[in-house]
This record gives structure tokens, C-alpha cells and sequence, in this order.
């Protein structure tokens, strides 16, 4: 445990752990939303920003969060409009985002290679104080937006339609949800990497709906899944020498498979002895 | 007082129209239902009164306003035809019926003492306060329907909008929001439900309209139940007779209908 005495190990765990409690807390809604692979296109876009500002010599963080908020407005523009197309359109973004994320990268004269695996699979180690400002500021920020507003994304994400007559301002309220989603994706890309990072959105809050009965509680269970396994991921990893990223989401799995085994536990033990009381009438009538 | 006006509505999906010319007025304290066939567009015309589906040629006033400057949606409470498919995700029922509070508490604000006293009440006026920490999904269809009607009442609106609320519900959750509607009109409120039979609300039911092929067939007292249907006065039903039979035949009066 020395090694939380060393400065860049206390830095990678801290932007770990925001990212582990921020990620869950706007992955739920994505989840709600079926839209659980959203962070996973938008993270490939990220890449394409991440090219950019190699190319430019820009911090590649700016470049990156820029071209996938574009991005994932963009993709909930075509997802209000079409809803038809919008798997087509998502494909594209994907293939296009990486395609251009590594054409970049490699113009840019850095060394490309090690470069593209730093923000593909994460690198929390070479986290420096610049970075963890950037991470904690834009991640307390996400966090927040996603308590404060948490009845009203609650509403939309369970029935738009509903919180459209409810008057609730739907489009706004998407938006907020596109731009979050490309904010953590970006600042996430240090720990987990851009191939990762939907799975610490997904992976906690799939892992808590096992034990929990309701919204407040999932999310609340997630989150410390999400905080759990990301600090968990970065000690493991610099104890037995793995990589970060992938320590973090196999953990998160961990959780999941464990949890689902006592959940189908718990379900055979209490297995309803009657059936269901209330049976319902057939919904066609026939006339005599 | 106005609570819904429309006029000369035409609305519809993709090309296709599905309401050509219709025609409503609902004033405060009418309990008016909305009859028709499957795909006559009795659907369509309480979603384009509600703006979610964009109307093509008409008019239509919410309590006096013009639809589209109209704000103060927390004064309707809408019960659409099914809870959302669910994604996993849990929510226990009083989660889901605290989104009722939203219209009017807004965005920016906590909830509240009151918010939490409304959702309670809400869900016993239909019920289901015993259920009020369990999860949705948990429920059978019509309890399921009643969680949403208590979603749209802790809003406390002065018009509720419903979709075929009695669809594939069983007999304890229809009586239990036969009793919630008719509490709702008592207390003077305005019902507009769209429904596929009239079943235990025929002695709520104020007006009936019968939609048709995207124009309004009917408009008058609702449909006598079996027995007054050969009625002279009933005769000019008749091209519609095999859609208005399913909320007639079946019908009768039993003895929780009669509480009514």
C-alpha cells in the first residue's frame, strides 16, 4: 500500500473514482433509455477529437469533449427526427469516428502508435495535475446535473411521451443527456480508454438492477459499484502489473456476474408457492 | 368554461390521414368518451389535443389558449394506454407516480412535503398505497394501469386525458378506477378517455362521440346498454354497429356497476 504514498497514484486513483461515481450516475439513464451502447459510439467519435488536437498540438481533452458533444448531438438529433434510421446512423458515426481518430493520430508526429492505445485502453498513471482538475471539474459538474435533475431525467427517460404532456422541457432535457454523455466519455478516456468507458456506464448499473427495487436505489448501488471497481481497477492493476482499463470493467463484471448469481439464487428460494391473484380478462369480447 | 376546443382538426402520421374534419368542445365538469373501431383514429385525436402528434389543418384550445402558446400543462393529467416496455431498469411504484408532480413543481425544484402527501393520495384514491415500494413490473396490467391514472391524479388536474384505460384489465382494477374517475368528477373535474368499450364507467360517461374514418359518426348520450339498442333513435349507428357492439353487448349491470 506504499504505493498510495507515490503522488501519480494518488492522482489516477482520484480521477478513477470520480469517474466511477460519474459514469454510473448518467449511465442509468442510458440504460433506462436502451440506449446502452450510445457511450460506446460516441466515444469512438471522441477519438476523431482526440486525433485533432494531436494534429493541431492542442490538449487532446478539449479536442476530444468538442467533437463528440458535436457528435452526440448530433446523434440525438437523428434519434428525435428519424428513430428509424437512427441504427444506421450510429453505425456510421462509429466506424467513421475511429476511422478518422486513426488517420489522425497517425498524421500527428508524435509516436502514433502508443499514443492511440493510451486513449483507446486508458493510461490513469500519466494523470497529471492538469488532467485531474480537468476530470474533477467536468466530472463533480456531471455528477450534479445528474442528481439535481434526477426526477425530471427520471420522467423522460421512463415515458418521453408522458413527460412531454407533463410540459417538461424534453428537448432540453436530451440535450443535457447527449452533452453529459460526450463529457464523460472524454474524461474517462484517461482511466478506462475510449473502448471501454461504456462499460463503466453500463456494467455497475446492470450490476445493481440485480439486488434493487427501485430507481433511487439502483442508482445509489451503481454508483458505489462504479466507485468500487474503478479504485479497485487502478490499485490491482499497479499491484499485479495489468492494464488499468481492463482490471476496472473485468472487476465491474465480477460484480455483475456476482450479483446476478445471488439474484437467481434468491429468486429460486422465493419462489411464489400461488400463482398470480388477479388474472386478466381476454382482450377481444366475443358476442354470443 | 372551455377545457378542450377543437375545430376542423386534420391531423396524421408519415402521408397518411388519419383524422380528416373533426369537431369537439369539452367544458369543464363533462365526462366524454370517445368511441370507435380500431384504427378510426379516436387514438390519434387526444394525442394531436395534446401536441403529440402535430395537427395538419384546424384549431385546438386547451383551456382557452391556443395549443401551441399553451403552458400550464400541469392543469392536465395524462393516462396513456400502457406503461413504457421497461428496460430493466426498476422503478417502485411511488418513483413512477412522483413523475406526476413534475408539470407542476417544474424542473428546479426538490420535491417536497406536499409532493410526497399528493403521491400518497393519489395512490390510495385508486388502491395501491400498499404497493407504493414495490416495483412496477411486480404488478398485473391493471394495477399497472392504476399506477398510471395515479400518476396523472397527483398532479391534482383539472382534465384528465385517458387512453383506453380499461383495455385487458381485470375486474378488481377496473372497479377500483371506475371509483377513481367517478371521485375525480365528483370533485368537478373534466374526463376525456378514449375507450374500446364502455364496460363498469357507462353511468360516469356523460357524452359519447364515435369517431369514424377519421370524421366524427356520433355525438350524444352514450350507448344504452343491450335492450334500448334497437331503438329507433339508435338506428342511424348502424354503419358503425359492429365497433359500438363490443361496448354495448357485453355490458351489463352487476353489482359493483350498481354502487355507481
Amino acid at each position: 500500500m506504499e504505493l498510495l504514498t507515490l503522488p501519480f497514484m494518488q492522482r489516477a486513483l482520484a480521477a478513477a473514482m470520480i469517474i466511477g461515481l460519474a459514469a454510473p450516475a448518467l449511465g442509468i439513464y442510458l440504460v433506462q433509455r436502451r440506449l446502452s451502447l450510445i457511450g460506446d459510439g460516441i466515444g469512438h467519435v471522441a477519438l476523431t477529437g482526440v486525433g485533432l488536437g494531436l494534429l493541431t498540438g492542442n490538449e487532446p481533452v478539449f479536442s476530444a469533449i468538442v467533437v463528440a458533444t458535436v457528435g452526440a448531438v448530433g446523434v440525438e438529433l437523428i434519434r428525435e427526427r428519424g428513430r428509424t434510421s437512427g441504427d444506421l446512423a450510429l453505425a456510421m458515426l462509429f466506424y467513421g469516428g475511429i476511422a478518422g481518430g486513426v488517420l489522425l493520430v497517425g498524421l500527428s508526429d508524435g509516436s502514433g502508435n502508443s499514443s492511440l492505445m493510451q486513449y483507446l485502453f486508458g493510461s490513469p498513471l500519466t494523470t497529471s495535475a492538469t488532467d485531474l482538475m480537468v476530470i474533477g471539474g467536468l466530472g463533480v459538474t456531471v455528477l450534479a446535473a445528474m442528481l439535481f435533475f434526477r426526477p425530471a431525467l427520471f420522467a423522460l427517460c421512463n415515458d418521453e411521451e408522458y413527460a412531454r404532456v407533463s410540459g417538461l422541457p424534453v428537448r432540453t432535457l436530451n440535450l443535457l443527456l447527449a452533452v453529459t454523455t460526450a463529457v464523460t466519455v472524454t474524461i474517462a478516456m484517461r482511466t478506462v480508454g475510449l473502448l471501454l468507458v461504456s462499460a463503466l456506464m453500463v456494467v455497475p448499473v446492470a450490476a445493481a438492477q440485480q439486488l434493487t427495487r427501485g430507481f433511487v436505489s439502483t442508482m445509489t448501488v451503481a454508483m458505489l459499484i462504479g466507485v468500487g471497481a474503478a479504485g479497485a481497477g487502478v490499485l490491482v492493476s499497479a499491484e499485479a502489473d495489468t492494464a488499468p482499463g481492463a482490471t476496472t470493467v473485468l472487476l465491474a463484471l465480477a460484480v455483475f456476474v456476482a450479483t446476478a448469481l445471488a439474484a437467481s439464487i434468491r429468486h429460486s428460494l422465493h419462489r411464489p408457492q400461488t400463482p398470480p391473484t388477479a388474472s386478466e380478462p381476454p382482450d377481444v369480447v366475443l358476442h354470443a | 368554461m372551455s377545457v378542450v376546443a377543437v375545430s376542423h382538426l386534420a391531423a396524421g402520421y408519415d402521408g397518411r390521414e388519419v383524422l380528416r374534419d373533426v369537431s369537439l368542445s369539452v367544458t369543464a365538469g363533462d365526462v366524454v368518451a370517445i368511441l370507435g373501431a380500431n384504427g378510426s383514429g379516436k387514438s390519434t385525436l387526444i394525442r394531436t389535443i395534446l401536441g403529440l402528434v402535430p395537427s395538419r389543418r384546424g384549431s385546438i384550445e386547451l383551456f382557452g389558449t391556443p395549443q401551441k402558446r399553451f403552458r400550464q400543462w400541469a392543469r392536465i393529467g395524462y393516462v396513456p394506454q400502457r406503461l413504457g416496455a421497461g428496460s430493466g431498469v426498476p422503478a417502485t411504484v411511488g418513483e413512477v407516480v412522483a413523475s406526476g408532480r413534475l408539470a407542476r413543481r417544474g424542473v428546479f425544484r426538490f420535491p417536497a412535503a406536499g409532493d410526497k402527501a399528493a403521491v400518497r393520495d393519489a395512490l390510495t384514491a385508486v388502491g395501491l398505497l400498499d404497493r407504493i415500494g414495490d416495483p412496477v413490473t411486480t404488478l398485473s396490467g391493471g394495477q399497472q394501469q392504476r399506477t398510471l391514472i395515479a400518476r396523472a391524479l397527483a398532479g391534482k388536474p383539472d382534465l384528465l386525458v385517458l387512453d383506453e384505460p380499461n383495455a385487458g384489465v381485470d375486474a378488481a382494477s377496473q372497479e377500483a378506477f371506475a371509483a377513481a374517475l367517478t371521485r375525480f368528477a365528483g370533485d368537478g373535474g373534466t374526463i376525456l378517455l378514449v375507450l374500446h368499450e364502455l364496460g363498469p364507467l357507462r353511468p360516469l360517461i356523460g357524452r359519447a362521440v364515435v369517431v369514424h374514418d377519421g370524421r366524427i359518426a356520433y355525438e350524444g348520450t352514450p350507448p344504452e346498454p343491450a335492450g334500448h339498442h334497437a331503438e329507433p333513435d339508435h338506428e342511424h349507428l348502424h354503419p358503425h354497429a359492429e365497433e359500438l357492439k363490443a361496448g354495448i353487448c357485453e355490458w351489463a349491470p352487476t353489482e359493483g356497476t350498481k354502487a355507481y
